[in-house]
């Protein structure tokens, strides 16, 4: 190959300059930054004066030991795993529904995308309003059925249910169109042999779609995880993390430390915000794994 | 047969779009109706009262998020498909690795990263101003940008660069006038979701734009609702304006947009 001659690499490496310094700039610099501040006592004066003292993982002890952290991990755990359970299961029925071409289905899917693509600040304050306990709609609809008023934003037991449950409607249209992608990839050859050996439309779901399905829907599941374990902006508009802590994540509680008290802590926020890195690189690294495994297949 | 399928999609489809709908319906509803019981199914006595609202107040608001959306998109093509280009053709002694850093570099959570930004803005005097959020927001897309970029140049016909070299087009002008042209749809592509996802950011926004002079418009949104004033139907009104990206994106771009979210996650 010409490019692997001295000047080919030369013109090579001028083309990714620009992205390697990019990276060193504006990835790996405000990450060890990050690290940093997570490892020193800062306090506002010292954060724009310099010279916060060393104080090693004196922020991580001060985080485990914090009464907000084992609520904060079982929030981000439930979350994540409601979310994830819904999103794919919803999403996968949907799937397979619109495979079924019939007329209107690519337009129909197209509007499916509308959640997906909305800025999150919408989709955040337009639940907001619904799930409202006085003039919400989705309290009106519950009282047609007699169903009493749900203080969705306002009550402890409801908040991270409310959070999850808008989270579970942005996240519906991802899940839609990966897997719909992945089912376009069965050979139709493949369902017509199953139909001949007389399995219905059932058994045909579970036997055939279902396990062909599977490197499609692990990819789906861990992009989405890692997806999930970011989210702030969503339960930030929505509950801010309250009331009381009820619906407070990893993600929520690292934004409060840093930003959302008038004192900010930003070495605690920098620990809890280093240890939702380390939850997302496990995650992210069983995906990039899978995926090169199929992609060797 | 068929139309009943097409009949429960298209209730499918209104379950799932009805908070849309919602939002709809409520930026058109007077104050007085607002806190009605039963709510207006469909805006009768509509108003313009919250766009009004949204004419006076949050015009700049919304030039401030075109401006940030275009430079992120100037800013995320600058970067993002030379190096493509470079990774696809030119075999670049690790590469690789740059590759996987990239994909790494996607899944960092952006929370994480307006903490990092805070402390070097802060130190630089770039904090509240357009061209930190520009940067910062361009994170959200170069390594989306650069991967994509990649899958699609990598597809490009050997002959045809072999063909410019023998007319004596070096690297650069192969670059330029080849491959550039040829990866039209790919720029289409990484430019619409630049742009969304520079236009929707709220994070970057709240932590390094909260004091500045100029805000984007999910702060002005944000500072809507932080207000309290409970004037919904302006509150939606902004809503519905500020999806308008989304929504001719969607319109126009609609095979650009799924092939974009599939790009990424699954392998032809």
């Amino acid at each position: 190959m010409a490019a692997r001659t001295r000047s080919g690499q030369w013109a090579a490496w001028a083309f990714l300059a620009p992205v390697a310094v990019y990276l060193l700039v504006f990835y790996a610099y405000p990450l060890y930054r990050n690290v940093e501040l997570s490892l020193r006592n800062y306090t506002v004066r010292s954060f724009v004066q310099g010279h916060a003292p060393f104080t090693g993982f004196a922020n991580y002890i001060k985080i485990f030991g914090d009464a907000t952290f084992g609520p904060a991990l079982w929030h981000t755990v439930v979350f994540t795993v409601v979310s994830l359970a819904f999103q794919f299961g919803i999403g996968l029925a949907l799937a397979v529904f619109f495979s079924r071409n019939f007329r209107l289905s690519a337009t129909l899917r197209a509007l499916f995308l509308v959640p997906w693509l909305l800025p999150l600040i919408v989709s955040a304050s337009t639940w907001s309003w619904m799930l409202n306990s006085d003039s919400g709609v989705i309290n009106v609809v519950l009282g047609a059925f007699g169903i009493d008023p749900v203080n969705w934003l306002t009550s402890p037991d409801w908040s991270l249910w409310s959070v999850t449950i808008a989270n579970i409607w942005i996240g519906i249209p991802f899940n839609l169109v990966v897997l719909y992608s992945g089912l376009q990839g069965i050979s139709p050859a493949i369902y017509e042999a199953a139909a001949l050996d007389g399995a219905g439309g059932w058994q045909r779901f579970w036997k055939v779609t279902f396990p062909l399905l599977r490197p499609v829907s692990a990819i789906t599941l861990l992009l989405g995880l890692v997806y999930t374990l970011k989210v702030f902006d969503l339960i930030w508009i929505m509950t801010k993390g309250g009331p009381s802590g009820s619906s407070t994540t990893f993600a929520t509680w690292s934004y409060r430390l840093g930003f959302g008290n008038l004192v900010p802590s930003f070495g605690p926020g920098a620990a809890v915000g280093n240890l939702l890195i380390v939850m997302a690189l496990i995650f992210g690294l069983i995906y990039i794994r899978v995926q090169r495994r199929q992609a060797h297949t | 047969m068929r139309y009943w399928k097409t009949a429960i999609g298209l209730v499918l489809t209104g379950v799932m779009l009805f908070p849309v709908y919602w939002m709809i319906n409520v930026s058109f509803t007077r104050d007085t109706d607002m806190r009605k019981s039963p709510p207006s199914w469909f805006p009768v006595n509509g108003t313009l009262e919250g766009y009004r609202a949204v004419l006076d107040q949050q015009l700049p608001y919304l030039s401030v998020s075109l401006v940030v959306g275009l430079g992120t998109v100037a800013l995320t093509l600058l970067v993002s498909a030379p190096a493509a280009y470079s990774l696809a053709k030119l075999r670049p002694r690790g590469g690789g690795v740059l590759g996987f850093v990239l994909l790494i570099a996607q899944m960092i959570p952006g929370i994480i990263m307006a903490m990092g930004f805070y402390a070097i803005f802060l130190s630089t005097g770039v904090l509240n101003t357009i061209p930190g959020l520009i940067v910062a927001d361009s994170t959200l897309a170069v390594p989306f940008a650069v991967l994509i970029f990649t899958a699609f140049m990598s597809g490009i016909p050997e002959e045809l660069l072999q063909a410019a070299r023998t007319d004596g087009a070096g690297t650069f002008r192969t670059f330029w006038s080849i491959v550039l042209p040829v990866s039209r749809n790919s720029i289409i592509t990484v430019s619409l979701f630049a742009f969304l996802w520079a236009w929707s950011d709220f994070v970057f926004a709240s932590t390094l734009d909260q004091g500045g002079d100029h805000q984007p418009i999910t702060l002005g949104i944000y500072h809507y609702i932080g207000n309290n004033n409970q004037q919904w139907n302006a509150i939606m009104a902004t809503a519905v304006i500020a999806s308008i990206p989304a929504t001719i994106l969607l319109i126009i771009a609609q095979r650009y947009v799924a092939a974009g979210v599939t790009a990424g996650a699954v392998k032809d």
